[in-house]
């Protein structure tokens, strides 16, 4: 592939709010490019994680490669770089549009701007990509595209006279984008004979070729033999591949040159010296400095992770440091619960992070889990002075030493039809939101703003707005900032010893409503045993709610005569069956269901 | 070795009842004795083997023509050498006994009956679904000492719906002042697939978390509710205290007799004594093996020997349904006995249990016997399984 004309190389991305149609319409810029023939494409071909596919989003950014014979008679290369539409997955847009130089934004032209529309928006923006809108749905009854047109001019502030109107789901004008991708996004820059500078915006680890990382040439040139220098690690290695993506393989080249998008493999065994938004260079011939990268988001929920078996604790370990290697922006450090075992305190970007994270443990790695309450990053300003940034609530300081806490605050906007307005908004108000603004975005769809602290969205937000609204209610929400607040730690005694893992911080005045609701689901988890067992809510030694779980009084008196016996038998062997499932705590036993039945959030 | 009956009809279907016993005509009942003839003397006894008593149960054994049950005597004696004092036990119906039959029991040699009685409160009978009233019953009860029978028993039976500690301690006055030498005290189980376990298994849910009859009321709306654990675990307490102002003691979780009176057949049961079932579904017990009869009436019908399931016991099941059986008994079972029948100590295989139940107040240990204390006997499922290999 050597001679590529650096001038016919385009690098874009697709950015769309979620569900608006953006892995519908790669596939079929796929499809028309001739990569692949119709019959080959299996829906949604750059999703190749089973959970994505199921899900219909995209969790992990991905990159395609595709030859383009475009109206002017040339060929072109065109490297597409699927993004995620979720703003949990910022994070992940970000480092997939610094290996772009522009980005096509698709909007629904049924449902027109949405809150994340302009998020991904303003977030190429800031990368200084060339955008340009499609209308997607085009095919749909409901479609106005001359409206959204309008609203994309009004709202977002760029040009979308002549945006492209198609269907994805039917390919009608999809031609009409990949000539706006030619002609309105730039060739990239960079000079071929400077030494090596590319960037590193994703890794993955094969079990065959290690780890393979994903890069930007932005100047230079790299092949195979070549010494390469990852510049924030200094690790060297032979760089043994080099190659671009097909729809969902890799196809080894002779080179990467500047200006394009593709894989090296240079036998890298650790995961830890690759970092995401690394630059590479070569060994002989460094750079003079390296490439600014882009910004470490910080994890806003945390929660424990245990194997349900104890003894998984290490396949935890090493699919955790896998995971982490494409997904920079999990966090995790090993602890210890005297209820779990042995296991680790993780970070995420959000609700939906959390949730795909821990899905993807358990079906990539074959993994059972137990998720502790996710929490938020608190912030505990003791007397001393010092500063706590507390993400473990067993790691709260004694109450005298603490002189205040502040817990984050999101800006929260809410997306509802008309009808429903007024459940939400109560709804935010009982989450102690602060209400900021009401938009009518149409005439039956309300944007609401709301400044509300993060730790009431985790709780069962999604699932009160879900139901409220009876499904007509989107969230989006960001970063404030933190808030001084009245929190406390609440925790769960069971015969009156604290179960760590069921311990979690809560503003005061919802605590006792909280309390009592872990305190009831609690005692109808545990079976009955010889003794009474209090179920406690405590806040340091006061007890705030409180339930028994009675002992057993009387077993049934069954007649027991020579027929009877090996029914007898097998009662008892399955009542002692179900107590080999149960964690000794203490002198109770609790079921191991018990602890995820409690933790589970969707549950009220 | 004993011997167990099974006569698997009845008039109804009680409505809480999942025995093995269904209403049937003649026909099929006089099959079905032909049947029940055969196994017993396809019952290999040469040498002869000597039996110490009889049980005939159902089902209602005493629906049928007394001759065929005089019939069923002639086959056993044929087979087996009753012992001269011999327990020969035979379950009987109010409203099916007149006094001719049970002369024509008696002088096939049936000394012993037991009556299904239940309660002495109509409305409990009819809840029950039975097919007699205490009056009935009392009738019933009345030929069978004329008849001369001198050791009868009577069933009962609390934590019936709407059974109040009052309606109960009235059904135990009232039978144990028939003066019976034996009263059986069960507690109602619901079991699936019974009308009964329909109407009540909801509330059965709800009291099983322990919540008292008053709560169960304001959850669930009904003509009648069952009694709750506390009640429940009070009227058990008073069966023992009432029983024994009438000369009656407690010698098994459910079972009360007179001096001498206790069933020997059923002891056999939880002290391991060998047992041969005859008949649909019955279980006969031999050493380290068990099995039971079909319950399928038409395979029967063509070979009793066809379907029986077998279950092989080896020695830690044996020793668990030792001690399992032997806490039913208020002795409860001697450390003697047991390593006299496993050769070795019993602290050896069971001591930290045993340990632990002592010292949990729910087990004690008195004369070489290890029993159930009366706490204990209120969890005894918790306790048994501790036992279980």
């Amino acid at each position: 592939m050597a001679g590529i004309d650096q001038s016919r190389i385009r690098n874009f991305c697709i950015i769309a709010h979620i569900d608006h149609g953006k892995s519908t319409l790669a596939d079929r810029i796929i499809e028309k490019t001739g990569l692949l023939t119709s019959r080959e494409m299996q829906d949604q071909v750059l999703d190749n994680m089973d959970l994505e596919r199921e899900r219909g989003i995209t969790i992990k950014a991905q990159a395609c490669r595709i030859i383009y014979n475009a109206k002017d008679g040339q060929e072109y290369i065109l490297n597409m770089i699927d993004t995620p539409g979720h703003v949990d997955f910022n994070y992940e847009v970000s480092r997939s549009l610094a290996a772009c130089d522009g980005a096509v934004l698709v909007v629904d032209s049924t449902q027109g701007v949405e809150a994340q529309t302009v998020g991904n928006v303003y977030l190429a923006m800031e990368h200084d990509l060339e955008i340009f809108p499609v209308l997607n749905k085009i095919d749909l009854p409901s479609a106005h595209p001359e409206e959204v047109k309008q609203e994309i001019e009004d709202i977002i502030g760029i040009e979308a006279e002549d945006a492209p109107e198609i269907s994805a789901k039917t390919g009608q004008n999809v031609e009409e984008v990949l000539e706006d991708i030619v002609k309105k996004i730039p060739a990239p820059d960079g000079d071929p004979k400077a030494p090596l500078k590319a960037l590193i915006f994703d890794s993955v680890y094969d079990a065959y070729k290690g780890v393979i990382i994903s890069v930007r040439i932005r100047d230079g040139s790299v092949k195979p033999g070549d010494r390469i220098r990852l510049m924030a690690t200094g690790a060297e290695e032979e760089v043994v591949e080099v190659g671009y993506f097909g729809a969902g393989q890799m196809i080894p080249c002779d080179e990467l040159t500047t200006g394009m998008v593709g894989y090296i493999t240079a036998s890298i065994k650790r995961i830890q010296d690759t970092r995401v938004g690394d630059t590479v260079t070569n060994a002989d011939r460094p750079c003079d400095e390296a490439l600014p990268g882009y910004k470490k988001v910080q994890p806003m929920v945390y929660c424990g992770l245990y194997t349900e078996d104890p003894t998984k604790y290490p396949d935890l370990r090493d699919a955790l440091e896998k995971l982490e290697l494409n997904d920079a922006s999990l966090f995790y450090e090993p602890e210890t619960s005297a209820a779990l075992g042995f296991g680790f305190r993780c970070g995420f970007l959000g609700l939906l992070h959390l949730e795909i994270v821990t899905e993807r443990l358990e079906r990539e790695y074959d993994l059972d889990l137990i998720t502790t309450a996710p929490g938020v990053v608190y912030k505990v300003h003791k007397t001393n002075g010092e500063v706590i940034e507390l993400t473990n609530p067993s790691n709260l300081p004694d109450p005298a030493e603490i002189d205040y806490m502040e817990e984050p605050i999101v800006k929260a906007e809410i997306m509802v039809t008309k009808d429903y307005v007024g459940a939400i908004m109560q709804l935010c108000e009982e989450r102690r939101g602060e209400y900021q603004n009401m938009e009518y975005l149409e005439a039956n769809r309300a944007l609401l703003t709301y400044h509300m602290p993060l730790n009431e969205i985790i709780y069962d937000f999604f699932d009160a707005l879900k139901s409220r609204s009876h499904g007509y209610a989107s969230l989006d929400y960001e970063m404030l900032g933190y808030q001084r607040s009245e929190l406390v730690k609440l925790d769960i005694l069971v015969n009156r010893e604290p179960v760590d893992a069921l311990s979690f911080i809560v503003f005061a005045d919802s605590a006792y409503e909280r309390g009592r609701k872990m305190c009831e689901k609690l005692k109808d988890e545990i079976p009955r045993q010889l003794f009474d067992i209090p179920v406690q809510a405590a806040i340091g030694s006061k007890v705030i709610a409180r339930e028994t779980v009675k002992a057993l009084r009387k077993d049934v008196l069954a007649k027991c005569y020579g027929g009877d016996i090996s029914r007898k038998k097998k009662l008892l062997e399955k009542q002692k069956e179900g107590k080999k499932r149960m964690r000794q705590f203490g002198n109770v036993e609790i079921p191991k269901e018990a602890f995820l039945n409690v933790l589970k959030l969707d549950e009220q | 070795m004993e011997v167990y009956i099974h006569i698997p009809f009845c008039v109804r279907k009680c409505a809480y009842c999942d025995f093995l016993s269904f209403a049937a005509d003649d026909e099929l009942k006089s099959r079905y004795m032909d049947a029940l003839v055969t196994e017993i003397r396809d019952f290999p006894h040469d040498p002869p083997v000597s039996a110490e008593s009889v049980y005939i149960g159902g089902g209602t054994p005493s629906i049928l023509p007394a001759e065929q049950i005089a019939g069923i005597m002639d086959a056993v004696r044929e087979v087996f050498i009753l012992d001269a004092d011999a327990e020969i036990s035979m379950e009987a119906n109010p409203g099916t006994v007149t006094e001719e039959k049970l002369r024509v029991y008696r002088d096939s040699g049936i000394n012993r009956l037991s009556f299904g009685c239940q309660s002495a409160d109509d409305e409990e009978l009819k809840a029950l679904g039975r097919i007699h009233t205490w009056e009935q019953f009392t009738e019933s009860f009345a030929l069978a000492r004329k008849a001369g029978f001198t050791n009868l028993n009577i069933d009962l039976m609390s934590g019936l719906p709407g059974q109040t500690e009052a309606s109960w301690e009235k059904s135990l006055r009232s039978a144990a002042a028939l003066s019976p030498e034996h009263i059986s005290a069960y507690s109602l189980i619901l079991e699936k697939g019974t009308p009964m376990y329909d109407r009540y298994d909801a509330q059965a849910a709800l009291l099983e978390k322990g919540i008292s009859e008053a709560e169960l009321r304001k959850k669930i709306s009904a003509d009648r509710y069952l009694p709750d654990e506390e009640t429940e675990r009070r009227m058990y307490d008073r069966t023992a205290e009432i029983l024994s102002e009438y000369g009656f003691r407690q010698y098994e979780i459910s079972n009360y007799a007179k001096e001498g009176y206790a069933c020997r057949h059923n002891i056999g049961y939880w002290t391991g004594v060998p047992y041969v079932g005859v008949g649909l579904g019955a279980s006969s017990y031999m050493k380290t093996t068990r099995y039971r009869n079909t319950s399928d009436m038409a395979l029967y019908l063509r070979d009793s020997s066809l379907g029986r399931k077998w279950e092989s016991l080896n020695e830690k099941d044996l020793m668990a349904e030792f001690v399992i059986l032997g806490l039913r008994m208020t002795e409860g079972f001697s450390r003697g006995e047991f390593l006299h029948r496993f050769g070795r100590d019993i602290d050896r295989v069971y001591g930290s249990v045993i340990d632990r139940y002592v010292k949990l107040g729910l087990l004690e240990e008195k004369n070489g016997r290890i029993r159930l204390t009366r706490q204990g006997i209120s969890v005894s499922n918790t306790v048994m399984e501790d036992f279980l290999p």
